[in-house]
């Protein structure tokens, strides 16, 4: 059997807004993101899954981008750093990340914070050891992570903060 | 744009057409969730002409109980796997192996099947494509010489897969769809044999569909450990699961297999002459010697192959004298 036509078509969701695209079958989730759609706020870092900057959220879950084909994605909700801010204003783990000195170089910052912000839609009240074990695909060489944890916990707080303070 | 080869993807959405389409295709292969195929896609290390998707399969995907025991489908994830209620209660060390599979984001779309058919790895094979160059490549990819063991026309690529050794303790079976559409039932240590260069009996077409795990074993206390360079995220140096029951101080059931020290998973043989006897130093150390004299790592990772002796048999100790309490 030959087939020479190596493209899927693509009906997905990206950052909330509706897509169809043609995208070559060997195409990366993290080219499409990049190139085709120029959303370079995620990274590409290594060639082997194990740095985790690339990490978005597929369907509201961490996936890395680097070893996610675009046309599997088909049907899908995805979800990149360019996502989080409200209107301009930060969301909670950005926030964090700026109050509590969570990035340094900024490479592996926005893998890091869509990483953690799978966890927290998946577990808001972390302890250290849940951030410790959430954030383990995703690798930082600058701040030796003590920072990181803070700026997670700090969001953790923020977001407790706002539904409590929306109850009353 | 990252390197990647040139292919066309299916995405059958049955079994049967995922197998039958991989037997009708030239230089085709499976993928589920990639976590470490697509790795050695990108690296060139595989090259096919088509890529066959398997997780468009809703019927792979489901973990079901019934009086024989326990079904897991070979779509379902790692992170599926290891928070689920009846692996954590009746079969713990399957748990605990998915939950040390690489990191929690390869574990949130790395299936089953994928880490029970993960390719070998070695020093040498697992580069890129600009360092096998530079070492003219290796024996099991398109080189002559195994640089592990230069003399010899064997690989001895390591089997790394953290699940299979957990689920050899629970004597596991396995479900493979044929390209005929056959479907076959075998004991999972036939999915394997000792050869690095093609360390799994699958033939083209074929499909691991499930898993199964027998009830009569159900609730054996287990664990499974693995020795590794990154605590966070890493493939085995050396990995033990152990089941074991005791009755009155001593031995009633033991099983112990292996993982990262040879080019299959493996079932320690003579682990049951500590049946009957109670565990004391010496029954655990003879484990331990016996469970070292069976492990033939070679150097297939930066870490020395007798330091990774060391560590399995050390390991099989302390998790046999853990669950014996």
């Amino acid at each position: 059997m030959t087939d020479t036509d190596h493209r899927t078509i693509v009906s997905c969701s990206v950052n909330g807004r509706r897509r169809d695209d043609v995208v070559p079958d060997n195409m990366l989730l993290v080219d499409y993101l990049r190139e085709h759609i120029g959303l370079t706020g995620t990274k590409i870092g290594c060639d082997g899954g194990e740095c985790g900057c690339c990490t978005v959220l597929v369907d509201g879950r961490p996936r890395h981008a680097c070893l996610t084909l675009a046309a599997v994605c088909n049907g899908t909700d995805i979800e990149t750093i360019e996502a989080l801010d409200r209107s301009g204003r930060l969301n909670a783990l950005q926030r964090g990340f700026n109050e509590k000195l969570g990035a340094q170089c900024g490479f592996c910052t926005p893998g890091m914070i869509m990483a953690a912000e799978g966890l927290l839609r998946d577990n808001p009240d972390p302890t250290e050891d849940d951030i410790r074990q959430g954030l383990a695909a995703n690798i930082c060489r600058c701040t030796g992570y003590v920072k990181i944890i803070e700026a997670v916990q700090f969001a953790a707080a923020e977001l407790k903060n706002e539904k409590t303070g929306a109850a009353a | 744009m990252e390197f990647m080869p040139d292919f066309k993807l299916h995405r059958p959405a049955t079994a049967a057409e995922a197998a039958k389409l991989r037997a009708d295709t030239e230089d085709a292969l499976f993928v589920a969730g990639g976590t470490d195929m697509l790795v050695n896609v990108r690296r060139g290390i595989e090259q096919p002409k088509a890529l066959i998707d398997v997780t468009a399969i809703d019927d792979i995907k489901s973990i079901a109980e019934d009086e024989d025991g326990l079904h897991i489908g070979a779509g379902v994830t790692l992170r599926d796997l290891a928070t689920n209620e009846l692996v954590q209660r009746d079969y713990p060390a399957v748990a605990q192996a998915a939950r040390a599979v690489a990191g929690p984001t390869h574990q949130d779309y790395g299936t089953v099947g994928g880490n029970l058919c993960l390719d070998t790895r070695c020093l040498f094979y697992n580069q890129s494509e600009w360092w096998r160059q530079s070492n003219d490549y290796c024996l099991k990819e398109r080189g002559e010489i195994c640089h592990v063991a230069p003399g010899g026309k064997r690989c001895f690529a390591a089997f790394s897969g953290d699940v299979a050794p957990a689920m050899l303790v629970y004597d596991a079976e396995i479900d493979i769809l044929g390209a005929n559409g056959e479907l076959r039932r075998q004991p999972l240590t036939e999915l394997y044999r000792n050869d690095g260069l093609n360390h799994l009996t699958l033939e083209p077409g074929d499909l691991v569909t499930a898993v199964h795990l027998p009830k009569s074993l159900a609730e054996q206390p287990s664990a499974y450990e693995k020795a590794r360079i990154r605590g966070s995220i890493d493939f085995p140096l050396a990995g033990a699961a152990v089941r074991l029951v005791m009755d009155g101080g001593k031995v009633a059931n033991i099983k112990i297999a292996l993982t990262g020290v040879n080019p299959y998973p493996q079932v320690v043989k003579g682990a049951d002459t500590a049946i009957g006897k109670p565990l004391d130093e010496d029954a655990l150390d003879a484990l331990r010697e016996n469970v070292r004299k069976q492990a033939k790592p070679m150097r297939t990772t930066t870490v020395a192959p007798w330091y990774r002796r060391r560590v399995v048999g050390a390991l099989a100790r302390r998790l046999t004298a853990q669950l014996a309490g």
